[in-house]
């Protein structure tokens, strides 16, 4: 997918700011001309954008931007919410996401996600894991799946006496890391996250971030965040949005810039991006 | 910031001294607490009084007799209310084999598939929220006109527990659908983004949290239905019966027709009787409503 140029200046629709020739890594989504509608509320117009494997892609911006809406249509989570509809492609190795035999099922066992709020089920840290695996219908080893995830997830040590007890009793730090473990043990491809650390203390954030690092050997992380310290640190590629406000009061979320973190943060070519990265706006 | 709290304190010399003491509990709100606990002692002494009344009139009876006993019309004195404690168990058993599994697969398909956005199911919604309200004689005469005659059940258990059934089932439906809205989003969300199915999200993660949740609407509401006379003595629930139902197919009483009864006969030892299966009655309800209490206490979440 070659990137559209830079000015054309004067069109109705506002243009990405794309620098020269990006480093993008093998493309796993391609997103075309994406919009997402609540009713006749248009929340996110026109993203174009694609996402490069075993990367980590920051989605920032500030709030009612439409971060969270454009994160929940790569595991088609938007699909829960009436009235909502995408217009425009998605497509995950070349395969429409939203094409009319896709199941929204198959899309969320390869494209995991992990909550704002720790959201873990109120049963055993094991049964917390094993949930995905059984009813994907596992036929393997539950005991080896379960310890092999947690290790992965760097969370077998803290965990590995008191498997039978309640997720719930954890702190909300190892919560979330369980969360993200239990989406590594249906072994996905993609994982999602959306503000997984805003609910954290920084010690808990920052166990997060190493994690995050660590999985982006295996898998390809979208990870929407408020935290710009925290995209500058962990991502390799960051989209900025933002959101336009038309003569009706209406919020229109759209991607500004999207480029590699280290640009973005050091040398945006948009002036709304410098504005925001110096936290002169939003 | 505080530049207009100086400029005050300058126009008038030196800020006053903050005054903290209190001014003691104005009369109004005196006067408040005071109607609120006046309301709450009329509802309790009078419910005290009706307690004491009935165990102090029913007492001389209140001995094994009332449960290993039927009803004898001839002598009181030895008389007691098997028949009517067993069809009571009988007729309740059958209603909540017959209005839980409904109203709880109806609770589930309002809350998990129905659209709102539908007109239909507005409607099926405003319905049920109204048939919660209808009086339960009502009821009595749509069973009679529709299960006995109608299908030919006739005056049994079968028939009865049906009826209660229907009468109850507005709220057990109300209250399932409660404990199944009280499952936060972020676990379904959790679920179908594992790739659980609709279906699997619901059996594994939404009926588990709401269980104890539906158990005790449910109880609440089949305690209702056991104190119910009035639709039973239309559908021809008898009076007098001294024998135990022995199948769906029995003809059959109940506590609330046999207190009925033995009421409105003249003589004080039926009086005395009557009290004696208020109480028994009484503790039937105050033992289901515990086990209600005791499972909401004892297995609700914290998210």
């Amino acid at each position: 997918m070659t990137p559209p140029p830079d000015s054309s200046g004067g069109t109705r629709i506002p243009q990405v700011t794309y620098h020269g020739a990006p480093s993008l890594a093998e493309p796993v989504f391609e997103v075309g001309s994406l919009s997402v509608f609540y009713g006749a509320h248009e929340a996110v117009r026109d993203v174009n954008m694609t996402i490069g494997r075993r990367q980590i892609t920051a989605m920032i911006g500030p709030s009612g931007c439409g971060k969270s809406t454009m994160i929940r249509c790569f595991n088609r989570m938007n699909d829960l919410i009436p009235g909502a509809r995408v217009v425009g492609k998605i497509r995950y190795h070349n395969e429409d996401l939203y094409g009319r035999d896709v199941d929204p099922i198959e899309v969320r066992r390869r494209i995991g996600m992990v909550f704002q709020k720790p959201n873990p089920f109120p049963k055993s840290i094991y049964d917390n894991i094993a949930y995905g695996p059984r009813v994907g219908g596992f036929k393997g080893n539950l005991d080896d799946l379960v310890e092999e995830t947690l290790t992965h997830a760097a969370l077998w040590d803290e965990v590995k006496d008191k498997l039978k007890t309640s997720a719930l009793a954890l702190s909300g730090g190892q919560q979330q890391r369980l969360c993200i473990a239990r989406t590594i043990a249906v072994k996905p491809e993609v994982i999602l996250m959306d503000e997984p650390c805003s609910a954290l203390d920084p010690i808990a954030t920052m166990k997060i971030e190493d994690l995050m690092e660590q999985l982006a050997q295996e898998f390809t992380i979208i990870v929407v965040t408020h935290n710009m310290q925290q995209a500058a640190r962990v991502s390799d590629r960051t989209a900025f949005f933002t959101a336009d406000v038309d003569d009706k009061g209406e919020r229109h979320g759209r991607l500004v810039e999207y480029d590699e973190t280290e640009r973005i943060f050091s040398n945006p070519s948009n002036q709304r991006t410098e504005d925001y990265i110096s936290g002169r706006f939003g | 910031m505080g530049s207009d709290v100086l400029d005050k304190g300058a126009a008038t010399g030196m800020p006053e001294a903050p005054r903290l003491k209190g001014r003691g509990t104005p009369l109004r709100e005196r006067f408040f607490q005071l109607s609120l606990w006046a309301s709450l002692a009329v509802g309790v002494v009078f419910l005290v009084w009706l307690l004491a009344y009935v165990v102090i009139e029913g007492w001389p009876r209140l001995d094994s007799r009332i449960w290993s006993n039927f009803p004898d019309i001839i002598d009181p004195t030895n008389a007691g209310a098997q028949s009517a404690i067993m069809g009571t168990i009988w007729v309740i058993a059958f209603t909540a084999l017959y209005c839980l599994p409904t109203g709880i697969l109806a609770s589930i398909y309002l809350e998990e598939y129905a659209d709102p956005n539908r007109w239909w199911n507005r409607v099926i919604e405003i319905n049920i929220q109204n048939l919660a309200a209808v009086p339960s004689i009502v009821y009595g005469i749509l069973g009679l006109g529709i299960i006995s005659r109608g299908l030919g059940f006739g005056q049994t258990v079968l028939t009865a527990s049906l009826t209660l059934s229907l009468l109850v089932l507005p709220t057990v439906i109300i209250a399932s659908r409660e404990a199944i809205r009280a499952v936060p989003q972020s676990i379904r969300e959790a679920s179908l983004a594992l790739g659980a199915t609709q279906w699997q999200t619901i059996w594994r993660q939404i009926l588990p949290a709401a269980v104890p949740g539906m158990a005790t609407g449910s109880i609440l509401a089949l305690s209702r239905a056991i104190g119910e006379a009035a639709p039973l003595l239309l559908l021809g629930g008898l009076t007098f019966i001294t024998f135990n139902p022995t199948g769906v197919e029995s003809p059959f009483t109940v506590l609330p027709i046999q207190i009925f009864n033995w009421i409105s006969q003249s003589r004080a030892e039926f009086t005395a009787l009557a009290s004696a299966a208020i109480v028994v009655l009484l503790v039937i309800l105050l033992a289901m409503n515990s086990l209600a209490i005791w499972l909401r206490n004892h297995y609700s979440h914290r998210w």
